[in-house]
């Protein structure tokens, strides 16, 4: 399916509206149980409903056709005509899956699941299949709300050739027109069927100081002539929400339905006055609402817009910009003390005000609630305990909190890893859980809080906690820990970040191929943040993430070695030290140790790894600033410390290449350039090199390993 | 346009058969690269120097708030290096390459002039050429009894970024 570029373009708007209407279908499912109301059932169905409208103007037909399949049961559903069984939930969940699936091929223009979407297919004839709990002769779905004469006979003369033609009672939703449906163009779709005879109703409208100019007041009453089947008339409506009034009765099967003559240029006023003398028009329809009312929104949604993260990037460059120049400024002014200059310094003062809160204002837009990540999981939970036979109930707390779009979506799938190894692995089975004095239902809870300028998002379970003595055991039997060597508890725990390392007797397909934790970490590390788990045998495990806001930021301590300025990130910085030269040991050959406390450090001498001009080569006097990354820690040597400040990051890769050792660039107050150091990279240059240099002089490594237990164990300083 | 055919330059828009370049100059040869690649021209300001890259790479420099790597041509060429005097310029140029484009500054002894070459007036290069690689050359032009060697510039900053190796990182 190829569409010109016009079309296409509006194609993507219904391709990211039918993902989220999925999503809004996803989470109604989940939470219908037999107790239901009619209204969650409602917008689960409009989700389908409009999918279909949507998929059916694109000439995607096959997802028309299957999602009207899936709307035939969601609306036997909501007129109570089927039951809402776990069986068909679970049909419609999958149904949803498939449909995303094809949403996301005719998107690619990949070719379709045939198989999966027939299997799913016959799944809904099946349940269709099934004697209904209501007689068959009881109401269909869209006359239910219809007024009593148009039910009883209407099935049966939906294509009587009697039928001389329509009454149309057409009473829509106030938003009708905001949802952008023009009855004037319904009108003229129905003129082309036969000769119409519309009647305006405005006894609805409102005096001017109450009109809303975008809301329709107006229902209408329309009969057309002509041997029309009834589906053709369902078809010009097929569009109109399901809110709206609409009854279609046929003329010329009783003498009593012709048409009253009204002349269709007849003064609104008129017909008006003939409002109150029809009964059926004095109480406003059951389906409609007041009007002004939207009954779509729920929620209280602010609005939103879209925005291309490219536009806003570059917004958030320019802003960057503009607080150079600011800073820039203020160092001029710096110099100037007479009072003349005071206006000057005010004014320089206000604008740095200025420039930090649109700064502030212009990164909120990158900004998005973690409910967008969080959302997903009432559905994996639930998969996956009906998998594992475990009674897990979902609890999601701070979905409110926001933290940048980048950082959302890369922190979705450890976030998943988390959440199935604490299915997996942390819950137990009800057996379990009872003989364990626990309630039968396990609780698994995600949380997001904001903290300075971090955000903190904890995985917690209340299940069996980690199994220290069992976790200690496999440690050694990998070699991962000297067999010697104590560990406090929280060392044994963190273990489990360890690459190759899982306890998982039994390798399942939930989780257990040991590829797990050491990657949730790395992918952690390298968004900046930091993972810690903390458990309490028998009671349950937490896991808190520690991430960056952003990554167009980032807290920078500022570092001169010789004449070259570089920034740490603040967060891998765990303490600096001022190097005493009987503190430093050269271990094997060249690889230099700092005694800190307990703990041996590997050294890192900045001016040998980049290759600069330091003050003074002796290590004496310098300051051993000591990173942390993925659990590992390493001092690096620096002459000096300079200033603390946020600094945004530029590419180096959009205009040179990736440079090892470096994380990107900034550019500071004087407007040069500084380089942002990936700390990382550095420590695993540094574990790279001692690792060569032992493994000439020593055989097994076991200061590296040593080295790496304790950093992982001390992580997390702050 | 039979000698811009050696050159993967997007900037291929029909301009008659005359094209403009910039010249410039490097240890006394004149070259050209295509006008319409060049963003601008300004001084050498401060550079900062990324650590273990080759000699020919200067550094970084702020340009209105993108990091923008600066090329050394003469050390590029093998050339002899001298001191930056007060005609020594950067060369500010977009090429292919990157996400979207690349933006470089390349350093050299002085600017010199801008030409209209026709095509016609091309020819393909010689098997040496200057201190350049002919595999940079997109051809050979005559102007005023002078010749100018002219520069498929996206590949030779393309291969500059691209295949110069980095020096090994942990070996340091």
């Amino acid at each position: 399916m190829t569409l010109d570029p016009e079309m296409a373009e509006i194609a993507k708007v219904f391709f990211q509206e039918s993902r989220e209407g999925l999503d809004s279908m996803e989470a109604g499912l989940l939470s219908l149980n037999a107790a239901t109301n009619r209204e969650d059932i409602d917008s689960i169905f409009r989700a389908a409903h409009s999918m279909k409208g949507g998929a059916a103007t694109f000439g995607f037909t096959e997802v028309a056709a299957f999602t009207h399949r899936v709307e035939t049961l969601l609306d036997e559903m909501r007129t109570g005509v089927r039951p809402i069984t776990a069986d068909a939930i679970q049909t419609l969940l999958q149904c949803c899956d498939c449909m995303r699936e094809m949403i996301a091929a005719t998107e690619a223009e990949q070719p379709l699941d045939q198989g999966r979407i027939a299997g799913l297919d016959s799944d809904i004839t099946h349940i269709l299949g099934e004697p209904a709990g209501v007689p068959p002769g009881a109401p269909p779905s869209a006359a239910s709300r219809a007024a009593p004469l148009a039910v009883s006979t209407q099935e049966a003369i939906d294509d009587d050739p009697q039928v001389k033609g329509w009454r149309i009672d057409f009473a829509p939703v106030a938003d009708l027109l905001r949802l952008r449906n023009e009855p004037a163009r319904m009108f003229a779709e129905l003129e082309r069927l036969g000769a119409i005879v519309t009647q305006a109703d405005v006894s609805r409208i409102p005096s001017l100081d109450m009109l809303d100019p975008e809301a329709c007041y107006l229902s209408w009453r329309i009969d057309i002539t002509g041997q029309i089947p009834r589906r053709a008339l369902d078809d010009i409506f097929d569009w109109v929400d399901a809110g709206c009034r609409l009854e279609f009765t046929p003329i010329g099967v009783s003498p009593a339905g012709a048409p009253a003559k009204v002349d269709s240029q007849a003064q609104p006023a008129n017909i008006a006055a003939q409002g109150p003398s029809r009964p059926e028009r004095e109480a406003p329809p059951p389906g409609a609402p007041p009007p002004g009312a939207a009954p779509h929104k729920t929620t209280g949604d602010p609005g939103s817009i879209r925005v291309s993260t490219k536009k806003l990037d570059n917004i958030i460059n320019l802003v960057g910009e503009l607080l150079i120049t600011q800073s820039m400024l203020s160092g001029c002014a710096e110099g100037i003390n007479q009072g003349g200059f005071d206006r000057l310094r005010q004014g320089l003062t206000q604008l740095a005000r200025n420039t930090r809160e649109l700064q502030e204002s212009v990164m909120q837009i990158r900004m998005l609630p973690i409910s967008s990540a969080f959302n997903r999981f009432p559905r994996i939970v639930h998969e996956l305990s009906r998998k594992l036979g475990k009674k897990v109930e979902i609890r999601l707390t701070g979905e409110g909190t926001e933290l940048d779009k980048t950082v959302l979506e890369k922190i979705s799938d450890p976030l998943v890893h988390l959440v199935r190894n604490a299915l997996d692995h942390g819950l137990e089975t009800p057996e379990q859980r009872l003989a364990g004095g626990k309630q039968e239902t396990g609780t698994l809870e995600l949380a997001a809080a904001h903290e300075g300028g971090n955000i903190i998002i904890e995985v917690r379970d209340d299940g069996a906690g980690l199994n220290k003595a069992r976790i200690l055991k496999r440690a050694r039997e990998r070699g991962l820990v000297p067999v010697d060597q104590e560990l406090t508890d929280e060392q044994i725990d963190n273990l489990i970040f360890m690459p190759g390392f899982s306890t998982a007797e039994q390798v399942s397909d939930v989780s257990g191929r040991g590829v797990g934790m050491d990657v949730v970490r790395r992918n952690i590390n390298d968004l900046g943040g930091n993972v810690q788990i903390l458990s309490k045998e028998g009671q349950g495990s937490t896991i808190r993430i520690r991430l960056p806001l952003t990554l167009a930021i980032l807290d920078g301590q500022l570092v001169r070695v010789g004449k070259e300025v570089y920034v740490i990130s603040l967060l891998s910085i765990v303490e600096t030290i001022q190097v005493t030269r009987d503190r430093l040991n050269t271990l094997v050959g060249r690889t230099e140790v700092f005694r800190l406390r307990d703990e041996f450090l590997p050294v890192l001498k900045l001016w040998d790894q980049f290759g600069v001009e330091p003050d003074s080569r002796s290590a004496e006097g310098s300051l051993l600033v000591v990173v942390e990354a993925e659990g590992m820690r390493v001092g690096v040597l620096v002459d000096d410390l300079l200033a603390q400040q946020q600094v945004v990051i530029k590419s180096l890769e959009s205009n040179f290449k990736p440079v090892p050792g470096i994380a990107g660039a900034t550019i500071l107050g004087d407007g040069t350039v500084a380089l942002i150091i990936d700390v990382a990279d550095l420590i695993h240059a540094v574990f790279e090199r001692e690792r060569g240099a032992l493994g000439r002089n020593m055989g097994a490594g076991l200061p590296g390993a040593r080295h790496r237990v304790s950093g992982t164990s001390l992580g997390m300083a702050s | 346009m039979n000698t811009a055919t050696t050159g993967n330059g997007g900037d291929k828009v029909a301009t008659g058969f005359s094209e403009q370049y910039l010249t410039f100059m490097l240890a006394g040869e004149e070259y050209g690269v295509d006008i319409l690649r060049v963003q601008e021209i300004k001084g050498l300001d401060k550079v900062t120097r990324i650590p273990n890259s080759p000699e020919h790479v200067l550094g970084v420099i702020n340009l209105r708030g993108a990091v923008v790597p600066i090329l050394d041509l003469r050390r590029r060429f093998g050339l002899e290096a001298i001191a930056f005097g007060p005609t020594t310029v950067v060369i500010v140029v977009r090429v292919a390459g990157g996400q979207d484009g690349r933006t470089v500054g390349m350093v050299v002894d002085a600017v010199s002039e801008v030409y209209n070459v026709d095509a016609g007036a091309t020819q393909l290069p010689p098997d040496v050429c200057g201190s350049v690689d002919t595999i940079f050359v997109k051809g050979l032009a005559t102007v005023e009894k002078k010749m100018l060697i002219l520069l498929d510039i996206d590949r030779l900053i393309g291969d500059i970024i691209a295949n110069e190796s980095m020096h090994g990182f942990a070996a340091a």
